[in-house]
């Protein structure tokens, strides 16, 4: 039913720039896998070489242990949702669903019962006769996952799919994109710039930054456990406090900086005397009363509140005038300290990292 | 009207608004009026006008049908004349079509350009280049007995060849213009889905772009139809002996006959005749009007 998907070692040049640079992964039979990333990072190039619409510079695509040098979009096993969807509006809802079995040479008795088969999958009753231009954003979103569905690929390729639909709706969709993939156990490529899609949709999510793969891994790991700066301040919010690496003992290291000296968990790729960034993230940063010593303490004085809802942002301000955001849990019994209030920033030395700076390696030219 | 004062004011609004109905009345509408009325009318000497003979009559009308070579005349135009928008749909639908999604926009400027420039030189030119192109010690026959295709001159010039290649040139780029504004309308996004959903080259051009470009077709058709069966120097200045178009006859009627009410009954059962013409091969074809005006 599902296959797995080889990219191997791969790079694709236009002209002399490089939008994707050596990309080795394999994405597992049946995963659900996001690239992650800012526009521009390469990952809907990563895209059109897996769909087929583009061949790589160098390296090559595997597609069930096959390689696909050479075979044309119509001939993969892949199928691809565009942004946009790319419905065909001249065409009913149905036809649109079982395009691809008419070009297989499907009878039309055949074509319609999948059609209607699929649009119960996908949730959509009684519309198969009706035109796409009748359909909501959600409905459209619904008939171009049947018309991929509908020729039982065994890559399901999705180009931020949710991206043109309004919160509530994509945040429906997401369960939903996901239910329909544990149903049909199809392999799902997923690519978005939206870190919250990525992480609550994927098995696992590569983060990709100008071309380069810089991080594949669970969504818990990538947030929890970033490779490098840029993974950690793209994936998520960030308190960022420059350095060095002063020693190292087990994981842990002492780092020097500016604002003091901090205990931290030393990251991949930063060793003794590293020029590096301290990472921590507002959630794992609390406010303690001025006055009372403790380990990884800055101290700040209270700036601004703002109230999120299930959670408060607290905006804090260091001796140097740099701002921190703690982010502390709406809790009406113990209120968030009032703008103003010196206080000391604390974290714990197991949740910030030291981190280098990104991967952006675009050499081997 | 109100958007329009607002921008260029009154006064260049009246007179934008004037030249347009005197374009459309006094050298459109008027004239043919004058026309339609003379085709009920005879052809009388000056002095029996409005004499007991000056009556309003369809023996103008009657006249054509009577005639067995006008009729067979009518018939051949219609015939080449679909020839020639075929032909040209034909050409012009692949270059549409890498012009609209296949070249980069850049190139496509320059390509426009080329094939604008032949259009700035009048039809009687053209016309006339393609009777040196075509003549027995013409051009053509030179290049295709120099690279050894053709053993001797071919006769270009007879039956119906010279005009439906003429026509061909003159008009095929009002084929063009209609189809690549449809095909470039077309999202590249529906081609692709096409094909990632395993759809041949032509299956796709079957199914999406050639239903998406109809409208476009059909306008493009209609134009180069109505031009070709309407047209009176290319079908005259590459007129072999045995072509004859139908326009030659209106031409004859008023010019050589000088019986412009005769002339005028011919003009308006070719106008009527090809709107039927037109019409019914759109209702074959199931184009509608607002498909075509879009």
């Amino acid at each position: 039913m599902s296959e797995d998907v080889h990219l191997s070692q791969i790079c694709m040049d236009f002209g002399s720039f490089r939008a994707v640079n050596n990309v080795e992964v394999t994405i597992k039979p049946g995963e659900f896998f996001s690239f992650l990333g800012p526009s521009g990072c390469g990952k809907t190039t990563i895209l059109r070489l897996i769909s087929g619409f583009m061949e790589p510079t160098q390296g090559a695509v595997k597609i069930g242990g096959k390689d696909m040098k050479g075979i044309r979009p119509n001939a993969r096993p892949t199928a691809l949702i565009f942004q946009n969807l790319a419905l065909f509006p001249l065409m009913p809802v149905w036809e649109n669903i079982t395009f691809g079995l008419e070009v297989r040479g499907v009878s039309k008795e055949i074509r319609r019962a999948k059609a209607e088969e699929l649009l119960q999958l996908v949730d959509l009753h009684d519309s198969a006769d009706k035109r796409v231009s009748q359909l909501s954003g959600g409905q459209k979103q619904r008939v171009a996952i049947a018309r991929a569905l509908a020729v039982e690929p065994k890559v399901m390729l999705l180009d931020e799919p949710l991206s043109a639909l309004d919160l509530k709706l994509r945040q429906h969709m997401r369960a939903e994109l996901r239910a329909i993939q544990k149903r049909t156990g199809v392999t799902f490529i997923y690519i978005t710039h939206d870190q919250g899609e990525a992480l609550a949709m994927s098995d696992r999510v590569g983060v990709m930054s100008q071309g380069v793969l810089q991080q594949v891994a669970t969504p818990q790991e990538i947030y929890n456990n970033p490779v490098n700066g840029f993974v950690a301040s793209f994936v998520g919010e960030n308190n960022v406090i420059a350095g060095k690496v002063t020693s190292v003992s087990g994981g842990m290291a002492q780092f020097e900086t500016a604002k003091g000296s901090f205990q931290a968990k030393l990251g991949a790729a930063v060793g003794m005397g590293d020029e590096a960034k301290l990472f921590v993230r507002p959630e794992f940063c609390s406010l303690r009363p001025a006055n009372e010593a403790k380990v990884n303490s800055i101290p700040v004085e209270v700036t601004e509140i703002a109230f999120e809802g299930n959670f408060v942002n607290v905006f804090v301000r260091d001796q140097a005038g740099d701002t921190h955001m703690v982010q502390v849990q709406n809790d009406p019994s113990v209120p968030p300290p009032a703008p103003h209030t010196a206080c000391q920033m604390v974290f714990n030395p197991e949740s910030c990292m030291i981190l280098s700076e990104a991967a952006t390696s675009r050499h081997g030219h | 009207m109100q958007e329009l004062i607002r921008r260029y004011g009154i006064s260049l609004s009246v007179m934008m608004a004037a030249m347009t109905a005197f374009w459309l009345l006094a050298l459109v509408v008027i004239p043919n009026l004058v026309l339609f009325k003379f085709s009920f009318r005879l052809y009388l000497p000056v002095d029996q006008l409005g004499g007991p003979n000056d009556v309003y009559t369809l023996k103008n009308y009657v006249t054509f049908f009577n005639s067995p070579i006008h009729i067979n005349v009518f018939f051949l135009t219609i015939l080449y004349s679909s020839l020639v928008t075929i032909i040209c749909l034909a050409i012009t639908y692949p270059l549409a079509y890498i012009l609209a999604k296949v070249l980069k926009p850049t190139d496509t400027a320059t390509f426009f350009l080329v094939l604008l420039i032949p259009l700035w030189v009048s039809e009687i030119l053209r016309s006339f280049a393609w009777f040196i192109i075509l003549s027995m010690q013409g051009p053509l026959n030179a290049i295709l007995t120099g690279i050894g295709l053709i053993d001797k001159p071919i006769r270009w010039i007879s039956g119906f060849q010279s005009v439906v290649i003429g026509l061909v040139y003159a008009y095929i780029l009002f084929m063009l213009f209609p189809i690549y504004n449809a095909i470039q309308a077309l999202d590249t996004n529906q081609i692709e889905a096409s094909q990632d959903l395993g759809a041949s080259t032509w299956r796709t051009h079957w199914r999406v772009v050639i239903p998406h470009a109809k409208p476009g077709i059909a306008s493009g058709c209609v134009m180069v139809f109505m031009l070709c069966a309407g047209s009176v120097v290319v079908p005259t200045t590459l007129a072999s002996t045995n072509s004859r178009w139908f326009t030659e006859i209106i031409q004859q009627w008023m010019f050589e006959g000088l019986d412009w009410n005769v002339g005028s009954a011919y003009a308006f059962l070719l106008l009527a005749l090809c709107i039927l013409f037109v019409s019914l091969v759109m209702r074959v074809l199931n184009v509608r009007l607002v498909d075509i005006a879009k």
